[in-house]
């Protein structure tokens, strides 16, 4: 066939194209995933008991900043990676922040207390319920990103997996973050950062198999 | 910003707003430019034939086609292009086998550079194909892009709903590129 016919037959009855659907898709579609990892959070795990007091709440709060700080840089950086070319002009390093942030301050909060707490403020009681909640809740959003992400254009799959898989991870933790009890700095920036981290990598290594289009 | 670009971006905008002439100059114009990007590119790493440049043509002006949402039109248009073509060329050397190393991918807009409107045909056939695809597909492709009919008048023929037809458009386009790649897998 002449690729002039085929030129034909796509301008044929040409259809007008929403310009701003790869963005409130994403959206939406974020929307969607947060529900259910909410859904799941507090079905299956339970929103933790103790939120009345001053000292749960500020833990509840500084957790949840994190996690949002992170889905909204990701996001951003996202919905240009979803399209063709967008990896050219977007240095994501800007990502790292939330991450350094809260490393420094975990720190800061060791540096404070007595080595004789460390052990308690890094493992804290539930380290093994954290590490295997937070990429469980993290499926179904992801789910919904890759499917968003690959109805666009991603040209650097790789990388477009990986900030689809932080955007998970980010609104899993946002999620499991209602029920955990750890309060304190170095048990968030381990054991949450490090399995938002871990969902990031998985979306890395899915990325280039599940977003081709 | 060149007049290439300002032209182009144009033509593109119109398209979007559903301008069919301004989306066929578009992509008339864009072909050629890919023909002569793909036709080097594969002559570098000794494949000369025709036919293979013209099936990449064929799949990014598909692609550039139904992945039309994804332009900014903040952004310039040819990077956006010259994305897609590149992202095209490497799956297709993934798919054939090609060792990515000896083909030089550039990172410079060449795309708007060279024009080569000598048109050749493609190895596969886009009607043949299409007679794989599930009826109301192929019948929504045929009534609305094929003989030109409007939606009602396709919706009709084809026994289904207005938006039946619409989706069964993009559907099948969508199907055809993939079987497009799937067919030029060597």
């Amino acid at each position: 066939m002449k690729t002039d016919e085929l030129v034909t037959l796509l301008s044929t009855n040409l259809e007008p194209v929403d310009r701003r659907s790869i963005a409130r898709t994403l959206y939406v579609a974020l929307a969607g995933g947060s529900i259910v990892a909410l859904g799941l959070s507090l079905v299956g795990l339970g929103v933790r008991s103790d939120l009345t007091t001053a000292h749960a709440f500020i833990f509840l709060v500084v957790k949840l900043a994190f996690a949002f700080g992170i889905v909204g840089l990701a996001l951003v950086y996202l919905t240009k990676l979803a399209r063709p070319g967008g990896e050219r002009k977007t240095p994501s390093f800007l990502v790292i922040m939330p991450f350094l942030v809260i490393v420094v301050l975990a720190g800061i909060s060791l540096a404070l207390a007595p080595s004789s707490h460390w052990e308690k403020m890094i493992v804290g009681d539930q380290w093994l319920e954290c590490l295997i909640s937070i990429p469980i809740i993290a499926i179904v959003p992801f789910a919904i990103s890759m499917w968003v992400v690959r109805r666009a254009a991603p040209t650097d799959l790789a990388r477009a997996g990986a900030f689809a898989g932080l955007v998970a991870g980010g609104v899993s933790a946002m999620a499991y973050a209602l029920h955990c009890t750890d309060d304190s700095l170095p048990f968030i920036a381990i054991w949450y950062g490090g399995t938002i981290a871990l969902c990031t990598l998985a979306g890395a290594i899915l990325g280039p198999r599940l977003l081709r289009w | 910003m060149t007049t290439d670009e300002t032209d182009l971006k144009s033509l593109m905008l119109a398209g979007l707003d559903g301008h069919a002439a301004s989306h066929r100059a578009l992509l008339g114009q864009l072909s050629g430019r890919l023909r002569a990007y793909y036709r080097g590119k594969l002559a570098r790493i000794g494949r000369r034939g025709a036919g293979e440049a013209e099936d990449l043509v064929q799949e990014a002006i598909l692609a550039i086609h139904l992945k039309r949402h994804t332009y900014d039109p903040a952004e310039p248009l040819t990077p956006w292009v010259h994305a897609i073509a590149r992202y095209k060329l490497i799956d297709f050397l993934r798919r054939t086998r090609t060792s990515l190393a000896d083909v030089p991918i550039d990172e410079a807009d060449t795309i708007a550079a060279h024009d080569d409107n000598v048109d050749a045909e493609s190895t596969f056939d886009v009607r043949r194909l299409m007679e794989r695809l599930p009826k109301n597909m192929r019948c929504s492709i045929e009534a609305v892009k094929l003989d030109g009919l409007s939606i009602a008048e396709a919706a009709k023929r084809c026994g289904i709903s207005e938006s039946g037809v619409k989706m069964g458009i993009h559907r099948g386009l969508k199907t055809l590129a993939a079987m497009i790649a799937r067919e030029t897998q060597a």
